[in-house]
């Protein structure tokens, strides 16, 4: 069949999707152009600290674009499917996480950088199944909490219960690697779902308390590593030990600090040349924003994350079914949380923990995950409320 | 659906807080805080090196080196990099250890940072300066480190430049030596106050260190970009290092070395020889042309850090203290050198010139029998005659009558004191002002001296005078002991006749360096005027031009007239011929170079006699003015005299090619091309 025959048959494909109620003028465009915002950001800033790793190179920016591309397919695919029918999918995608998560744990599973958190795949591809277990997780408690009890406008205390469980597992998993940064995700994006999913404040506040004791005796028995205690210690106070814990935190406020209004110009921070700043191009990848763009740029990527945000929350808030409000609920939850802490931990306001800054950290899994999640909230606006 | 919504719009409002938090947080560290940070990045990212300054050399009057730079490959290592590796370095430094042939232990010891704790070796530095481990790396031991940088984190090979000592132990007091400059002796300095850095070095002794200021230059600054491991990324801006200008000095090498080949014969000689000095002065100019002194040592020590046990040999006893030069901090009697000086005193005293005196064998001061040499009479004889065969009577007989004149025991109120104030106008008793450092003055032994000196001593000889010497064994010596303590207790304030006596010859208390010694000869034998000899002749910068002239300095006159110094001049150049130092001067061309001078044999309580001659030569307009001492050398005429015939030889190329053309010093400075190399002459 060529175009033409098609053309004269049915409406263009382009005219079907500029159509008024079709999905693509459904779609959340600002959000879309704030992702891409911060893509494009965070290829230049990974370029930027990447390419003085040998000289003559361009880092990691190749490999980071391909991963974009791909996470944008990824994107693409999951904004096609009704959401809805995710919630038959949900168990699946959940186990297959759990899944991953265990392997990591077994002898597949590598250590890079430090953390023990990923598959290798070969050809130098390796996954992290972490990332992708904040989808599954918070895929499982939307369907578990949005099947409220006939009449009442509460989740079943069997299916919070469920939902709990299934946390602690996914939770639990995380923290053999060990994983303290992505385990408070998944906490924040559980906790999420139990607020938005309408459980009783005094479950809430029982939560809480059970949360409370549970860090409490973390610290009491020691369960931490060594290392997490003074991250923690070096945060209340980064001068106890400048060359050693303290170091991370004081550098990259050093090189944020340094940035001033306008910023050093892209490739033109001095402390990100001389790489001051360690893991500068996932977890600190915000100190080169802070240092070569100055507040301008460092805020304005704040702002786009912010605008990603506030829209999330409007495609919760527009979204007629319980499950779409949960899961765009939780993913707001789940960018919010990263987003605080990973930035705020770069301007001295939060500890140091090992939580990449969305959608502008280098990292494949992440990006997709994260990506996928913005497919997510794209086929919520989609399709979770009616027109006209 | 209603209490999600509520909670929804809760979570909106603390989504939006926390981003205003976020931003809020960041315009106070990038606009409010931003300079502070900019500060702080530079010092991270910057790292501040000293370039030390090529120091100037020190050089001869011909230009030839006695103290240049030699470039040497130095490997250094960066503490603080050091420190930042997992292990805190030890990895590196045995890694290092294996390539230098050096033991860890000892490595560690050089870079830990002096103090009250730390014994040497030790890094005296700033600690945020690399430390130079090892000054004598070859090419591929500092290329295996430089090639494998990764393995060597914060450990460097550089071109730095080291002193070299092109004359051995030649002169090696006078030369001094350099150690790195202390955080307080910068202080003192102008310019670069701020940059302590430890690679300074600053002139410790000779004229390393008097000269300091000239020959040092100006530190440059390198301000390098480096990352995080410290590795360089390039250079951000720096200030040259100014070198250092060179010294010129009056030493002529060659006649140096004859000097020192001189002295040390002589010290071989004596077999209980503990010291020696010799100085060579040029009379027409006032300037020091050789100066040697015994014990001495390679200067090269120095360098690369001195080790415990070579400074402490450098400081023992029994090495016989090579550090220090007894040319100006020897101070020995001076015997009958110092006869010019009693001479001078009977003529003002108002003895005639042309008088008779009698050199009996003997003359009695205040009731004690005063021997010539060996107690032989020589008779009647002229002043001349007198400094040739080096008569005593003559000088005891006219010291005693002064000495009664003053009062003796107990003076006048104003005695003239004249044997005690003409030394002192021969320059005895005070430093020669010689550029060098730490000079000593020597001692005039007059009745203000004695009453100062027995203000510090009566209570010691007091108790001594009723306690006795009990611990000393010897009965009769004991007795002596306590008797002479009684009289040091009872009237050791009181100048004695026989102090008087003795002054008169140099002998008993009167204390002179060899220096001072030969500035009193030169202002004999060249215009009665009394300088201050310089060593130092022109400080002159690297690319040839003369920074300027090092004046002599003129600090007094002899109290003699024109007729009475020729007088005297003239005796003296008779003794190598006829007199005291003929023995040692037989076979020495005379009628080629005539050479005048004294001998002079202190005797020392306990020890040997100290051996002295003070000559000129040649006698007719004398261009040179040589004094020899060794202590416990014997008599002046068996070890001083021939070593200075020995140097006379040297000069004036007796038994081989003189050292210096016709035996004439240089008049002229050398001069120099713009590449700072010397133009023949």
């Amino acid at each position: 069949m060529t175009a033409r025959t098609a053309a004269v048959q049915r409406p263009s494909l382009l005219r079907r999707l500029m159509q008024e109620n079709s999905a693509v003028r459904r779609l959340d465009g600002l959000m879309l152009v704030a992702v891409a915002g911060l893509c494009v950001i965070g290829t230049l800033l990974v370029w930027s600290c990447t390419r003085t790793w040998a000289p003559g190179s361009t880092g990691l920016v190749k490999k980071h674009m391909l991963n974009e591309a791909i996470g944008v397919v990824l994107c693409a695919m999951v904004a096609t499917v009704d959401h809805r029918a995710m919630r038959a999918y949900a168990p699946l995608v959940f186990f297959v996480s759990l899944v991953g998560l265990g392997l990591v744990i077994t002898p597949l599973g590598a250590t890079i950088n430090g953390s023990h958190s990923w598959i290798l795949l070969g050809g130098g591809f390796a996954v992290q199944p972490s990332e992708f277990a904040k989808v599954g997780l918070l895929l499982i408690i939307a369907m578990l909490l949005a099947q409220p009890a006939e009449g009442v406008d509460r989740p079943r205390g069997l299916d919070v219960m469920l939902a709990i469980l299934a946390a602690v597992v996914a939770m639990g998993l995380v923290m053999l690697q060990p994983d303290l940064g992505t385990a408070m995700v998944l906490a924040v994006i559980t906790a999420a779902g139990l607020v938005l999913g309408g459980v009783r404040k005094r479950v809430i506040a029982g939560l809480v308390a059970t949360a409370a004791v549970g860090i409490f005796s973390v610290f009491y028995f020691q369960l931490l590593e060594p290392y997490q205690v003074a991250r923690f210690t070096a945060f209340v106070d980064p001068s106890v030990d400048p060359r050693g814990v303290g170091y991370n935190a004081t550098q990259s406020l050093i090189a944020i600090g340094s940035g001033q209004v306008f910023g050093k110009g892209l490739l033109g921070g001095g402390q990100t040349t001389g790489r001051f700043v360690p893991e500068q191009h996932t977890d600190f990848i915000f100190t080169v924003a802070g240092e070569e763009f100055g507040f301008l740029g460092s805020a304005a990527v704040v702002v786009l994350l912010g605008v990603v945000l506030v829209r999330g929350l409007r495609i919760a808030r527009k979204c007629e079914d319980r499950f779409g409000t949960l899961v765009a609920g939780m993913i707001v939850c789940w960018f919010g949380f990263q987003t605080f802490v990973n930035v705020g931990m770069t301007i001295g306001i939060m500890p140091i923990t090992g939580l990449p800054l969305p959608f502008v950290s280098y990292g494949g899994t992440a990006t997709f995950a994260n990506l996928i999640a913005i497919g997510l909230l794209q086929a919520i606006k989609v399709r979770g409320q009616s027109f006209l | 659906m209603i209490r999600m919504r509520t909670r929804l719009l809760v979570l909106h409002v603390l989504v939006l807080t926390l981003l205003v938090v976020l931003v809020g947080r960041l315009y106070q560290v990038q606009v409010v805080h931003g300079q502070e940070f900019v500060t702080r990045a530079t010092e991270t990212r910057t790292r501040t090196v000293i370039v030390p300054a090529v120091r100037g050399q020190i050089l001869d009057s011909s230009g030839r080196p006695l103290v240049r730079n030699r470039t040497a490959l130095v490997v250094s290592v960066d503490r603080a990099l050091l420190f930042r590796t997992p292990d805190g370095g030890l990895k590196v430094l045995t890694k290092l250890s294996q390539v230098l042939g050096r033991p860890v232990q000892e490595l560690q010891r050089k870079i830990t940072p002096c103090g009250p704790k730390v014994p040497k070796p030790c890094w005296t530095g700033s600690p945020y300066q690399p430390v130079p481990l090892d000054e004598k790396v070859d090419t591929r031991e500092a290329l295996q480190i430089l090639e494998r940088q990764e393995e060597f984190p914060g450990v460097t090979a550089e071109i730095h430049s080291v002193r070299q000592y092109p004359g051995g132990r030649a002169g090696a007091q006078m030369l001094g030596y350099l150690q790195p400059v202390t955080e307080e002796e910068l202080e003192k300095r102008e310019g670069l106050k701020a940059a302590f850095s430890g690679v300074d070095l600053a002139g410790r002794d000779g004229l390393e260190y008097v000269y300091d200021d000239a020959l040092r230059g100006k530190a440059g600054l390198r301000r390098v970009q480096v990352d995080r491991m410290g590795k360089a990324l390039g250079v951000e801006d720096q200030v040259t290092p100014v070198p250092g200008d060179h010294l010129v000095t009056s030493i002529d090498s060659r006649i140096q070395a004859v000097t020192e080949r001189a002295l040390a014969r002589a010290m071989k000689s004596a077999p209980q020889a503990d010291g020696g000095a010799a100085v060579v002065l040029d009379a027409r100019s006032g300037r020091v042309v050789a100066l040697a002194s015994q014990p001495n040592y390679d200067p090269e020590i120095w360098g690369g850090g001195i080790s415990a046990r070579g400074y402490q040999r450098l400081m023992s006893e029994k090495s016989g203290k090579p550090l220090v030069s007894r040319a100006i901090n020897g101070q020995f009697a001076p015997g009958s050198t110092f006869k010019i000086s009693s001479v001078t005193s009977m003529l003002r005293a108002g003895y005639p010139l042309n008088g008779t005196y009698d050199c009996s064998g003997s003359y009695n001061v205040g009731g004690r029998a005063f021997n010539n040499f060996r107690g032989i009479g020589l008779g009647p004889m002229n002043l001349h005659t007198a400094l040739v065969k080096s008569c005593d009577t003559i000088f005891y007989r006219a010291a005693y009558e002064q000495y009664l004149k003053d009062g003796g025991r107990y003076p006048k109120k104003t005695p003239k004191e004249i044997f005690a104030n003409t030394a002192r106008a021969f320059g005895f008793g005070r430093p020669t002002g010689v550029d060098l450092p730490g000079e000593s003055g020597g001692r005039i032994p007059d009745r203000a001296w004695k009453k100062s000196l027995w203000n510090q001593t009566n209570a010691v000889t007091c108790e001594r005078s009723r306690k006795g010497y009990p611990e000393v064994k010897d009965r009769a010596r004991a007795d002596f002991l306590k008797r002479l303590a009684l009289e040091n207790c009872t009237e050791g304030f009181l100048l004695r006749p026989g102090d008087s006596a003795n002054f008169s010859i140099g002998q008993g208390d009167v204390l002179v360096t060899p220096m001072q010694l030969a500035r009193a000869y030169m202002a004999l034998v060249s215009d009665g005027k009394v300088r201050s000899p310089r060593i130092g002749w022109a400080q002159v910068r690297p690319d040839g031009k003369v920074v300027r002239t090092i004046p002599v300095p003129v600090v007094g006159k002899l109290p003699l007239s024109e007729k009475e110094r020729h007088y005297i001049k003239n005796a003296l150049s008779q003794v190598a011929q006829d007199g005291t130092a003929a023995g040692a001067f037989s076979g020495f061309p005379m009628d080629k170079v005539r050479v005048g001078g004294k001998t002079g044999t202190a005797e020392v309580w306990g020890k040997q006699d100290t051996s002295w001659f003070a000559s000129f030569a040649p006698t007719k307009n004398p261009q040179y003015v040589v004094v020899v001492m060794v202590s416990q050398g014997g008599m002046g005429a068996q070890t001083a005299a021939p070593a200075a015939r020995e140097i006379y030889e040297g000069i004036y190329g007796i038994k081989r090619a003189p050292a210096v053309p016709g035996g004439r010093l240089t008049t002229k400075l050398p001069v120099f091309r713009p590449d700072g190399t010397v133009a023949p002459r």
